[in-house]
C-alpha cells in the first residue's frame, strides 16, 4: 500500500484550487443547458458595444468579407456605428466591394476611413475613387494575394467584423443553418474564414442566433471574441441571385462552343480532370456543353473549384463531378448543397488560391474559364477598369486560377458595342499575359505563342485557330482605333499581383 | 458543284450590332433585311447602313443576300438604287405574285448595273412567294429570269391571304411547299422554306426542317442564330448515309472500271438515280466541312 502521507508537502495539494479553490471559486454552473446559452458572455447587445470591447482605435484595420455580395448590410452598419464614435483613420479591408457600398463614400470624406483594400470596387464607390476621392490609392488584392498578405502579416486584422448568416451564443457561425430553413444562406464563408483566423479581435454579426453546436461550422468559436445579433444582415434578394439560368445569347453560346471544343481537344480532358468555372453567361454554358462531352465520353471531374454555380451542383449530383471545393457561393442552388452534400466542401481563401501555400486548389487545375474585359496582344487581362479609365470591376481569383491551372481559358466576344476587347495594351494589367493560354472569341480562338502544342492540338481538331494579332486587326477594322482614355498623373488604385508585388496602378481619369 | 444554301440568317437592316457579326454564326447565306423587320421610319436608315456594312465589312465567304422592300413602293427602288452598287450576291425579291414582278425587278437592276458598270447579270435574284396568287404562279415565277438563284416562300403573308393561320404541324403549307418545290426544281433552282419563328420550340422547328428536307427544299430561313446548328444537323447527311453513298460511289466506280453499266450492292441494283443522290450526299457534305476562322 502506498503511504501517501510520507510525500512531502502532500497536504497542501487540493483538488479544489485554482478558480475551484473552496474558499473563493464559484459556484459551477448548474443551469439548464438552454438557460446557460442565453448568459453567453460572448453575445454583446450592439455593434457599439462589440467595437468598443474590442479596442479598436484610430488608424486601425477593420476587415470584412462580401458574401452577401449586393446585399450586404454589415459593412455600411459597421462603418456607421464607428463614425458616430468619432474613430478616424481607419483601413478598410474587405475581401471585395461592390455597389452596395456607395454610402462609405461620405466616411472617405469625414476622414473616418483614409485607406481601402479590396478586391474591387462598383458603383458609385468606384466612380468617386477613380475620380481622386482618396489621398492615399486603394490597394487591390487578388483573393490568393490577400490570403498570402493576411498570412505573411503584410495586412494586418485588427478587427474582423463578419456578417453569418447563422450563429451561436459562441460564435460558432456559418452561411447556412442545418437545423432549419429560417433566416438567409449565402453557402460558403471561405473568405470570412482567413480574417477570423487572423484578426486580433474577431466579431461574428448575426440575424439568426441559433442554440448552440452550430455544426457544421464555417468559422469555429475558438476564432471568435464577440457575437453580436442584428435584425438583418443583408437584404436576401442581393445575397443570393437566384437558380443560375441558361444563356439564350447566341454570341454566348457561340463562343462557349469554341470554349467546349479547345478543352476537348486540349489534352487535359481526360477522366479525373480538375476545373474551375465562371458564372458568366459564357461560363455557365461551357459547363453545360462539357457536361454533354462528359456524359458522352465517360468522363468524371475529380473536384471543381471556385465560386460554385448550381450548374457545378447539377454535375456533383449526377455524379460527374466527385467534388466541389467552395470558397464562394454564387448561387442558392450552390448554397443549398454545400449545406446537404457530403462532397461539398467548404474551403478558405488560401486553401483556395493563396501564393504562400503550396497545396493552393489553383494550383491542382487542370484547367480554367475566365472572363475579361480587355485582353491585349501580349495576353495581359484586365477585368478591372472599364473603357472609359473608371474602375468597375473586381480581381476576383482570376490572376491565382490563371497562373495555378494547366490551361487557362479566356472567353470574352472579339468587340462589345462599338469597343474592341482586343487590343494593344489592356487599360490595366489584372492577369498577366504569360498565365494565359487561350482566348476564345466569337472570332476566332488565340494561342498564346508560349503554347505551341495547344495551337496544333486545337487546328488538328478543325478549330478556328488564329493569332492574337489577327483577333486584334479583325476587332480594329471593325470599331476603328478607339481614342486613349485621358489620364491625370495621380495614382488612385495599385493592382497587387498574387505574390504581392505591385502589377499596375490605375489613374485618376480626366473629368 | 452549287453552292449550299441550307440557313439563310435574317438580320434586320436597323441592327447594327446583328449586322456587324452576322457571318459567325456559321449560317450558309445572311440576308439582310429591309422590308418587314424595319420600321417605314427607319427605311432609309437601314438601306445606309447596310450598304455600307456590304462596303465595308468582312464577311469572308458568305453569300450575302439583301431583302428589298417590293417595287410598288419608291422604297424598292430606292433600295435598288442603293444595293445593287454595293452588290451583294443576291437581291430578294418580297411578296413576288408574278413573273412580270421578277422581270421588272431585273430590268431595274439590269440598268443599275449598267450605270455602274457592274457586268450585266452578276446580280443575283431570289423571289419569295408570299400569297395564293404567287403559289399558283410559282412555275412561271421559277422560270421567269436567270439570275434567280431559288424561290422561298413567305408563310406569314400567305397563311393571312388563305385566311388561316399558321399550325405546328404546317397542314396550310402543304400546297404552298409542294408547289413551290417542285416549280423550283422544275426550273434547276433552289426551294427554301419560310421561318419558323418560335425559337424556343428547338423540337418543333427540328420537325419542320425534316419534314421541308425530305419534301426537297434545300434550306430555310433563320430569324435566330441558335437556329443554325439544329438546322445544319437536319440537312447534313449522317454518317450511315455517308457510308452507304461511298459503297455505291465504289461499287459504281468498279462496274464502269469492269466496262460494265449496271451494279449492284447487297443484291440490290444500283442505277442512275440511286448514284445521283448517293454524289448529292457526298457532295452536301463535303461543303458542310468546319469551316475555319480565315474563310469567316
Amino acid at each position: 500500500m502506498i503511504d501517501f502521507d510520507s510525500i512531502p508537502r502532500i497536504k497542501e495539494v487540493s483538488a479544489c484550487h485554482g478558480v475551484y479553490d473552496a474558499n473563493n471559486c464559484e459556484r459551477k454552473n448548474v443551469d439548464r443547458f438552454d438557460d446557460r446559452q442565453k448568459h453567453s458572455v460572448k453575445v454583446l447587445p450592439s455593434i457599439e458595444e462589440a467595437v468598443r470591447r474590442s479596442g479598436l482605435k484610430d488608424g486601425m484595420t477593420v476587415s470584412f468579407h462580401h458574401h452577401f455580395r449586393n446585399g450586404d448590410y454589415i459593412v455600411n452598419m459597421v462603418m456607421d456605428v464607428i463614425a458616430k464614435m468619432g474613430i478616424k483613420n481607419l483601413t478598410v479591408a474587405a475581401s471585395s466591394l461592390t455597389d452596395c457600398h456607395w454610402p462609405l463614400i461620405e466616411h472617405i470624406k469625414n476622414g473616418v476611413i483614409t485607406h481601402i483594400e479590396t478586391s474591387g470596387l462598383r458603383g458609385k464607390l468606384a466612380e468617386a475613387v477613380s475620380h481622386g476621392l482618396m489621398d492615399f490609392p486603394v490597394i487591390f488584392r487578388s483573393h490568393g494575394g490577400r490570403a498570402a498578405a493576411i498570412e505573411s502579416g503584410e495586412l494586418h486584422i485588427d478587427v474582423a467584423f463578419l456578417g453569418a448568416p447563422s450563429c451561436d451564443p459562441y460564435g460558432n457561425a456559418n452561411g447556412y443553418n442545418r437545423d432549419s430553413e429560417e433566416g438567409s444562406c449565402c453557402g460558403s464563408l471561405g473568405y470570412a474564414k482567413l480574417d477570423a483566423l487572423y484578426a486580433d479581435q474577431c466579431v461574428i454579426i448575426t440575424d439568426h442566433l441559433v442554440s448552440f453546436p452550430n455544426t457544421p461550422f464555417g468559422i469555429p468559436e475558438s476564432q471568435v471574441e464577440y457575437v453580436v445579433v442584428v435584425d438583418n444582415i443583408g437584404d436576401p434578394k442581393g445575397i443570393m441571385s437566384g437558380a443560375t439560368r441558361f444563356t439564350k445569347n447566341p454570341k454566348e453560346l457561340l463562343i462557349a462552343n469554341y470554349a467546349t471544343k479547345a478543352i476537348e481537344a486540349s489534352g487535359y480532358f481526360e477522366d479525373n480532370f480538375s476545373m474551375q468555372m465562371g458564372s458568366g453567361g459564357a461560363s455557365l454554358a461551357v459547363a453545360r456543353f462539357l457536361r454533354e462531352r462528359m456524359i458522352e465520353k465517360d468522363i468524371k471531374c475529380r473536384f471543381a473549384l471556385g465560386g460554385i454555380t448550381g450548374q457545378i451542383v447539377q454535375m456533383h449530383e449526377e455524379g460527374l463531378v466527385k467534388k466541389i471545393l467552395d470558397v464562394q457561393s454564387f448561387d442558392l442552388i450552390a448554397a443549398n448543397s454545400l449545406k446537404n452534400n457530403r462532397f461539398h466542401q467548404q474551403i478558405d481563401a488560401s486553401y483556395y488560391a493563396s501564393y504562400a501555400n503550396s497545396g493552393a486548389a489553383v494550383s491542382q487545375l487542370d484547367f480554367v474559364i475566365l472572363s475579361a474585359l480587355e485582353v491585349d496582344t501580349d495576353f495581359n487581362v484586365n477585368v478591372m477598369t472599364g473603357s472609359d479609365g473608371v474602375i468597375r470591376g473586381a480581381v476576383g481569383g482570376h490572376p491565382d486560377a490563371a497562373a495555378g491551372a494547366s490551361m487557362t481559358v479566356v472567353v470574352c466576344p472579339l468587340l462589345r458595342g462599338r469597343i474592341p476587347t482586343i487590343c494593344s495594351h489592356v487599360n490595366t494589367i489584372c492577369t498577366p499575359g504569360r498565365t494565359v493560354d487561350v482566348v476564345v472569341t466569337d472570332q476566332g480562338i488565340a494561342v498564346n505563342p508560349l503554347r505551341p502544342e495547344l495551337y496544333e492540338r486545337f487546328a488538328a481538331a478543325g478549330l478556328p485557330v488564329t493569332t492574337i494579332e489577327k483577333l486584334h486587326e479583325r476587332a480594329e477594322k471593325i470599331a476603328g482605333i478607339p481614342a486613349p482614355i485621358e489620364y491625370t498623373d495621380r495614382i488612385v488604385g495599385v493592382l497587387m499581383y498574387r505574390d504581392n508585388t505591385v502589377l499596375d496602378v490605375i489613374r485618376q481619369v480626366k473629368d | 458543284m452549287s453552292k449550299l444554301r441550307r440557313s439563310m440568317l435574317f438580320v434586320p437592316g436597323n441592327n447594327p450590332g446583328m449586322i456587324r457579326d452576322a457571318h459567325i454564326y456559321g449560317s450558309d447565306s445572311i440576308m439582310f433585311d429591309l422590308e418587314d423587320s424595319v420600321s417605314v421610319t427607319e427605311k432609309d436608315a437601314a438601306r445606309f447602313l447596310v450598304y455600307k456594312a456590304l462596303t465595308k465589312l468582312h464577311y469572308g465567304k458568305k453569300e450575302l443576300v439583301v431583302r428589298i422592300n417590293d417595287l410598288s413602293s419608291d422604297l424598292g427602288i430606292a433600295d435598288l438604287e442603293a444595293i445593287v452598287r454595293a452588290q451583294p450576291d443576291v437581291i430578294r425579291l418580297p411578296k413576288t405574285d408574278s413573273a412580270r414582278d421578277v422581270i421588272e425587278c431585273e430590268r431595274e437592276i439590269e440598268r443599275i448595273e449598267r450605270e455602274v458598270g457592274i457586268p450585266v447579270g452578276k446580280t443575283g435574284m431570289m423571289a419569295a412567294i408570299e400569297s395564293a396568287n404567287g403559289v399558283l404562279n410559282a412555275k412561271e415565277i421559277a422560270f421567269s429570269s436567270k439570275r434567280l438563284i431559288g424561290i422561298a416562300l413567305g408563310a406569314e403573308d400567305y397563311v393571312t391571304d388563305l385566311k388561316t393561320t399558321r399550325s405546328p404541324e404546317g397542314v396550310e403549307l402543304m400546297f404552298a411547299r409542294s408547289m413551290i418545290v417542285n416549280a423550283a426544281k422544275a426550273a434547276g433552282i433552289m426551294a427554301l422554306d419560310t421561318v419558323y419563328s418560335d425559337v424556343n420550340n428547338e423540337e418543333g422547328f427540328m420537325a419542320e426542317a425534316t419534314l421541308i428536307r425530305k419534301m426537297g427544299f434545300d434550306g430555310k430561313s433563320v430569324i435566330n442564330p441558335r437556329q443554325i446548328a439544329p438546322l445544319h444537323a437536319v440537312f447534313t447527311p449522317s454518317e450511315k448515309d455517308l457510308k452507304k453513298a461511298r459503297a455505291i460511289m465504289e461499287a459504281i466506280a468498279e462496274a464502269n472500271a469492269r466496262g460494265s453499266g449496271v451494279a449492284s450492292l447487297n443484291g440490290k441494283m444500283i442505277d442512275k438515280p440511286v448514284v445521283a443522290r448517293a454524289q448529292y450526299l457526298l457532295e452536301m457534305a463535303e461543303r458542310a466541312k468546319t469551316i475555319t476562322v480565315e474563310e469567316v
